[in-house]
């Protein structure tokens, strides 16, 4: 780890945690000030959330400094499975049978 | 903030009573025994602030010792209520209280701690590293995981314990229906432990794939490392759940959010999707290790390779794959419609195959093998038949339709401790014979073990198997009495007479330490269960350094092909060089200690109390970035000074393959 950029100052880092504090504070803003509809603001702030995500993946989690492409697809592609398992998961169970009721 | 004072201390209940004036004593005579006998400085330098994988592999094992007398004190309290019908022992609001810290410890710091305890001692000597990526973490992880457990432990004597269950599912874990403090110490105990497992996973799965010795692939790797790499990644995609889901819990119950909360638009249910999630992976973050270190013992003891080393992997990877999509088996009953309940059927039932593949496995690498019945071995050898039972059972419980039968009876509660006590508790007492010796340099006492062997085991199954035909009749899981009428009586009182049996096991167990620390034999061979991996290659007790020279691997069971060929087994003094080591921090018990008391208030609705003891939390990382300690360097003297101790020793035989 000390062979990148160790000495020089961390700036993407520091730029990652202001975006992420704006997109996180937005979405509440969103949430909490504004008048919209329920939908709306589902999506807006869903939005919000996969574009932090996203962000952070490049600005805090090496994913462009990796070794070997491999072992990053597979990360990637475990990644993926997970997000999917939980959150669309989780959604089919909560939202059928006498679950949705 | 309107502390409640009065509501500080429990009182009222002589079982309590006699439990705090036990704590107390307890405390005053251990500092007063160490400070008689000048041991602080030792227990400082050698113990509370080590980063060696060894002694923090020990220290996690002593914890998980004494959690497992304080969960099974509980299951003993629980099998003296239901005794007899309409007893008066305990009620039904202690009783909410025992099963809850019983589920609760008996999984998160007692079979969580056993085997990461096990791991931290065995993984990187098997990998022939000198210690794990990241040793100050590792340290760290420890201290986390205890401090949350001892914050959990006195929820009994103050403040009030936790009483909705292990699960503490929602609406019942709220505010609104349990307004005391003892949930808060749920949700923020278990946070402050889970982040010591994450990071625990963190750290294993770095150290295997990158701190393996020369030659060894991952297709070489012995199966327990195999096993700890996967339940680490498990780790690490489970752990998070159950952060989140905790996090929200204690949201809504400290600063009023409604995430899980009915009344305020919010869904019960969530909480036990979420809790599940990480649930089922959780079971199986448990069993995996388990079925690890069957894999080793079994392979010594039946003197062969381990059959099918491959389908091994694989059905350990399909296992690991399948297990994060059943969590929803926990809650049929639930009602998520047909589509749901049948997919779910389908993938745990799913889980049996690969389970059942190595079940075939363990039992042809002993056909034909020239098995030694060791205390290790029987516990592997129990292992098989009541493991199956709990698996069966499970497959039972897998169909939706039938669960709809089971769900919620002492059915699920036999199958569950058919589970968990073969596949944890026996693997564990088998993991400990077996690398005792590697930890302390001298064996547990064979005889004592098997008494300890055949109680625990006659006891096991006298106490759990009442318990299937009980729920079958239709009594219901935590319920804290019955009435004569039922017809229940003699079965729970069998019951109740297995886990007396039980216990006397575990007191055999305990007599065993004590006898072997005082009488047992202290020179043995650094090999003395003549083993196949390379944590046997070195001494015992293990040089802090481990190997003077890393070990080069050619094989699957390296050690056995290096005792055959005599080739590595001796270390030439041209071969001595200087080693790099880490140096000890008071930082990870010191995190320890500032979370403790953060959560502790934090548990008590003191936050501005919490708030001002969490800056300790930041500046202890402040301090810890600003950390460049590069370690020491072990001058070759030292080196040759402890190698000639050990390798020169009478007895010392490296070449006896049987
Ligand atoms: C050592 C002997 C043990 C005894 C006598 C024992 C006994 C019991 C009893 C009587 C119950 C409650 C039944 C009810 O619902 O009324 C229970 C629940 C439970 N046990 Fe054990 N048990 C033992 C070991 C273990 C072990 C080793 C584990 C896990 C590794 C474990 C995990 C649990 C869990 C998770 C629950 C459910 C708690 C809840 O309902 O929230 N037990 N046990
Ligand atoms: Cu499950």
């Amino acid at each position: 780890m000390e062979h990148h950029q160790s000495k020089s100052f961390p700036i993407s880092h520091v730029i990652g945690f202001v975006v992420s504090l704006v997109l996180t504070f937005g979405a509440a803003g969103i949430a909490l000030k504004t008048n919209l509809s329920f939908k709306v603001i589902m999506w807006i702030i869903g939005s919000l959330a996969v574009i932090q995500a996203g962000m952070q993946l490049f600005m805090f989690m090496h994913l462009r400094e990796g070794e070997d492409g491999k072992t990053n697809l597979v990360n990637m592609i475990y990644a993926v499975f997970m997000v999917i398992v939980i959150v669309v998961g989780s959604i089919w169970v909560l939202t059928s049978g006498h679950a949705a009721h | 903030m309107g502390i409640k004072w009065d509501e500080f201390f429990i009182t009222g209940d002589p079982l309590i009573l006699g439990s705090q004036i036990a704590i107390l004593l307890t405390m005053i005579g251990a500092v007063a025994a160490i400070t008689y006998l000048k041991k602080w400085k030792y227990l400082w330098t050698e113990w509370l602030t080590t980063v060696d994988h060894k002694k923090i592999g020990i220290m996690y094992i002593i914890s998980a010792v004494l959690m497992f007398f304080r969960g099974g004190m509980d299951g003993l309290l629980m099998k003296a209520q239901t005794a007899r019908p309409e007893m008066e022992f305990l009620n039904s609001q202690h009783y909410n209280e025992i099963f809850t810290t019983h589920g609760v410890i008996m999984i998160l710091f007692m079979a969580m701690p056993f085997l990461i305890g096990l791991m931290n001692v065995v993984i990187p000597l098997q990998i022939g590293a000198r210690d794990v990526a990241f040793p100050q973490l590792n340290a760290l992880s420890f201290w986390l995981f205890f401090s949350g457990a001892m914050l959990f432990n006195i929820s009994f004597v103050i403040g009030g314990s936790p009483d909705a269950g292990w699960t503490s599912y929602f609406p019942l874990a709220g505010k609104e229906f349990s307004p005391g403090i003892g949930n808060n110490f749920y949700a923020v105990a278990l946070q402050i432990a889970g982040i010591g497992t994450l990071m625990t996973g963190i750290n294993f799965i770095v150290t295997i794939l990158k701190m393996r010795t020369k030659g060894m692939t991952l297709m070489k790797m012995p199966m327990f490392t195999w096993t700890t790499f996967v339940t680490s990644i498990l780790i690490v995609a489970a752990f998070p759940i159950f952060t989140v889901a905790l996090a929200l819990m204690t949201f809504d119950r400290l600063y009023g959010t409604h995430f899980f909360t009915v009344s305020g638009g919010g869904m019960d249910m969530l909480w036990a999707n979420l809790f599940w999630l990480w649930g089922h992976p959780e079971v199986y973050i448990v069993a995996l290790p388990a079925f690890g270190i069957f894999s080793e013992v079994i392979a010594t003891f039946s003197r062969k390779s381990l059959f099918g080393y491959k389908s091994m992997v694989f059905s350990i990877l399909g296992i690991a794959l399948l297990s994060m999509v059943v969590w929803v088996h926990h809650f049929y009953t639930m009602g998520s419609g047909p589509a749901v309940n049948s997919f779910f059927s389908i993938t745990t039932m799913a889980i049996a195959i690969p389970t059942g593949v190595k079940m075939f496995n363990w039992l042809f690498t002993m056909r034909k093998g020239r098995i030694k019945i060791t205390s290790a071995m029987l516990w592997a050898l129990a292992f098989v038949p009541c493991f199956v039972i709990g698996g069966v059972t499970g497959v039972m419980l897998a169909m939706g339709a039938a669960d709809y039968q089971y769900h919620n009876t002492l059915f699920l509660v036999a199958h569950f401790h058919y589970v968990l006590i073969p596949g944890v508790v026996f693997a564990v007492f088998a993991g400990l014979y077996y690398w005792w010796p590697k930890m302390f340099g001298f064996m547990l006492n064979e005889k004592i073990g098997k008494w300890h062997f055949w109680l625990f085991v006659i006891g096991f199954n006298v106490t759990f198997m009442p318990m299937f035909f009980l729920g079958l009749n239709g009594a219901v899981r935590r319920a804290y009495t019955y009435s004569a009428e039922s017809g229940f009586a003699p079965l729970f009182m069998l019951s109740a007479i297995g886990s007396i049996i039980l216990a006397a096991g575990f007191a055999v167990f305990c007599y065993n330490i004590y006898w072997s620390i005082r009488y047992a034999d202290r020179n043995i061979s650094s090999d003395p269960w003549d083993a196949r991996t390379l944590e046997w290659s070195t001494a015992s007790p293990v040089q802090f350094y481990n190997f003077a020279k890393l070990p080069e691997v050619k094989s699957l069971d390296p050690f056995w092909h290096m005792k055959k060929k005599n080739e590595g087994l001796t270390l030439f003094d041209s071969e001595i060089e200087e080693i790099h080591m880490p140096s000890n921090s008071w930082l990870p018990i010191y995190m320890g200690v500032i979370f403790g008391i953060a959560g502790f208030l934090l548990v008590f609705e003191w936050h501005i109390a919490a708030a001002v003891a969490a800056i300790g939390i930041f500046a202890g990382l402040i301090i810890r970035s600003f950390d460049y300690n590069e370690g020491f360097h072990v001058k070759k003297d030292e080196i040759h000074r402890i190698e000639n101790a050990w390798r020169k020793t009478e007895g010392e035989v490296h070449d006896h393959v049987s």
